[in-house]
């Protein structure tokens, strides 16, 4: 388990993280969430020891990483920024991490294996691609059979089959009981890899809860509404209580062709019932799509008030100087 | 790709070494570092050619314009100290090698980010310098002193005609060793600036300095009390008295003082930079 506690940390007068604290438990995915610049690899950083804290602590099963006896048998860390010599190969990387552990050799050769870089092991891992360096940080890190994972933004530049290995590989530990905490910037990825969220913006904990409670927290559901009267239904929407905004009449899902009629977003009435208040009225539907609030949708609902560089969230004029920075 | 499997093969391992990994592990990682890595073999492969070439080069061409008559000043250098003109040839340029291996020792673990793995694998941070010290200082003084002793009996086979040399002279042996001696706490005081510095271009560029520009500086003051002792405790100048047989008139410090002088800097040098390592963010 880690447990974070009124974790702070500044550089110069920024401040990076914030009096966080959230617990991330064994037993599954816990996906880290934030805009750019919110602070999650500072936190991660911090957990790890490599950056010391202002104040609060941060603790891996009770202890401090600093105190850890054989820290890489406990934990295991990839980290977004390269940590590989250039001109050392993949098995002497690993074997020195091993050592270290007091971890024998073969443990080396195995890692490699799993990661399938044994073919290019004695290869300079300056001429690694991408994918090839995030495997052999995956290798490093699982090097010691740790019971707690750290991963930051793991799938960064990973093609497709890539992605779905590190996706596998969270849920493969994480059903094994161990801790995975996972951080990353794509929403999407993280709502199909992880059990739990802990979205952080500024430094600062926003939420941290199950995922489907984080996308439900999101906008209230919507309903895409495809009519030719898009009037006489929007006047019976506002009698209901609801709300109804055209919408762009685009690319709806399934639309037939040529189909010219306006469309309609519609809130705060569920689809049967605007369903039911078309047929009484006698309104031609054309397409009635309860639209499910995803956790990009969530996400920046949640975060809106926290983005680094305030694109998504204008700021009063002559506040803002960070909206340029984009 | 199964994790399962994986995890199961090391429970033996975890069981057997259920300790916390020692000294001797982070020693051993250490040298699976410095050996894996081309900047390494490199520095030290020229460093042992420019010693021994130039040892070799630069004697044998003042012994051939000595007894062709000419007088070059060199010549009388040779004939009046012939044990130091052939450690110094050749090492004084050769031990920018072991400058910029040292340096590098350190300042690559920052250029390559290898340092969080590093200290992700020893939290406790000052092992990890600690063992680089050691493996670092062991290798060089290795190879040190084995082109030491080379580069003296290259020289000694050369000025045969005009001066006889041998081990057995006062002072030859431990100048001789004390060469390999020098060699090895230099390396160490490149490591520590690098530890400081961070930077491979500027730790190479302060150590260089230190051992090559600015001793002929402080040579300028000798005229002064005050200067002469600068001069004299300076650490490059210091640490190089033990690698001549027999003391300068007028030089301040015996060549073992002298070279308590420099692993005193070193030690210095080496204690900052564990201070930093400590308290800096990776």
């Amino acid at each position: 388990m880690i447990e974070v506690t009124d974790l702070s940390k500044r550089f110069g007068d920024k401040v990076a993280v914030d009096r966080l604290s959230f617990q991330v438990q064994p037993g599954r995915v816990t996906g880290f969430l934030g805009p750019n610049g919110a602070g999650k690899s500072t936190t991660m950083r911090l957990i790890l020891g490599l950056d010391h804290p202002n104040g609060g602590s941060a603790t891996i099963n009770g202890k401090r990483y600093a105190e850890l006896a054989a820290p890489l048998r406990t934990v295991g860390a990839l980290l977004e920024a390269k940590s590989v010599h250039s001109s050392r190969s993949a098995r002497n990387h690993l074997l020195f991490l091993a050592q270290t552990q007091g971890l024998p050799p073969s443990r080396v050769d195995e890692m490699l294996d799993l990661v399938g870089l044994r073919d290019v092991a004695n290869r300079r891992a300056g001429g690694f691609s991408l994918g090839m360096g995030q495997r052999l940080g995956v290798a490093a890190a699982l090097l010691g059979d740790p019971q707690v994972l750290l991963l930051d933004e793991p799938v960064n530049g990973l093609d497709p089959e890539g992605v779905l290995w590190i996706r596998n590989l969270m849920k493969g530990l994480a059903s094994q009981g161990k801790t995975v905490l996972v951080s990353s910037h794509l929403m999407n990825e993280m709502a199909v890899t992880a059990d739990h969220l802990i979205v952080i913006g500024r430094g600062r904990l926003i939420v941290a809860a199950a995922t489907e409670d984080v996308i439900a927290r999101g906008s209230g559901q919507a309903v895409r509404v495809r009519t030719p009267e898009p009037d006489r239904l929007t006047d019976l929407i506002v009698a209901e209580g609801g709300k109804a905004i055209p919408a762009a009449n685009g690319n709806g899902n399934g639309v037939e062709p040529g189909d010219h009629a306006p469309v309609l977003t519609v809130t705060g009435i569920p689809a049967p019932r605007i369903g039911e208040l078309a047929a009484y009225a006698s309104i031609v539907l054309h397409e009635l799509t309860p639209q499910l609030a995803t956790l990009e949708d969530a996400f920046l609902e949640l975060t809106a008030d926290s983005l680094e560089f305030g694109h998504l969230n204008p700021e009063p004029a002559g506040q803002s100087t960070e909206g340029n920075a984009r | 790709m199964s994790v399962t499997a994986a995890s199961g093969q090391l429970e033996s391992a975890s069981a057997q070494a259920g300790r916390p990994a020692g000294f001797g592990h982070v020693m051993l990682a250490e040298w699976t570092k410095i050996r894996s890595v081309r900047s390494t073999v490199w520095s030290l492969i020229i460093f042992i050619i420019a010693t021994l070439g130039l040892t070799a080069l630069f004697t044998w061409l003042t012994v051939h314009q000595l007894q062709n008559g000419h007088g070059p000043r060199r010549g009388a250098d040779l004939l009046a100290d012939p044990v130091s003109f052939i450690l110094g040839t050749g090492l004084g340029l050769g031990q920018l090698a072991i400058c910029v291996l040292g340096a590098l020792t350190m300042t690559t673990e920052y250029s390559t980010g290898v340092i969080r793995a590093s200290l992700l694998a020893v939290p406790k941070r000052i092992p990890v310098l600690a063992a680089k010290c050691v493996v670092f200082a062991a290798l060089i003084f290795v190879i040190g002193e084995i082109v030491s002793f080379c580069s003296f009996f290259i020289g000694m086979a050369l000025v045969r005609p005009l001066a006889t040399v041998s081990l057995s002279q006062p002072g030859v042996t431990r100048a001789i060793i004390g060469a390999g001696l020098y060699l090895t706490v230099l390396g160490l005081f490149a490591l520590a600036i690098g530890s400081l510095v961070r930077h491979s271009a500027g730790a190479i560029s302060i150590v260089i300095g230190l051992v090559l520009v600015v001793p002929p500086l402080l040579g300028l003051l000798d005229s002064y009390s005050w200067g002469a002792h600068i001069h004299a405790w300076f650490p490059t100048v210091a640490g190089g008295y033990i690698t001549t047989d027999h003391q300068q008139a007028g030089q301040l410090l015996t060549p073992w003082q002298g070279f308590a002088v420099f692993c005193g800097w070193t030690v210095l040098l080496l204690a900052a930079g564990s201070y930093l390592l400590k308290r800096r963010d990776a």
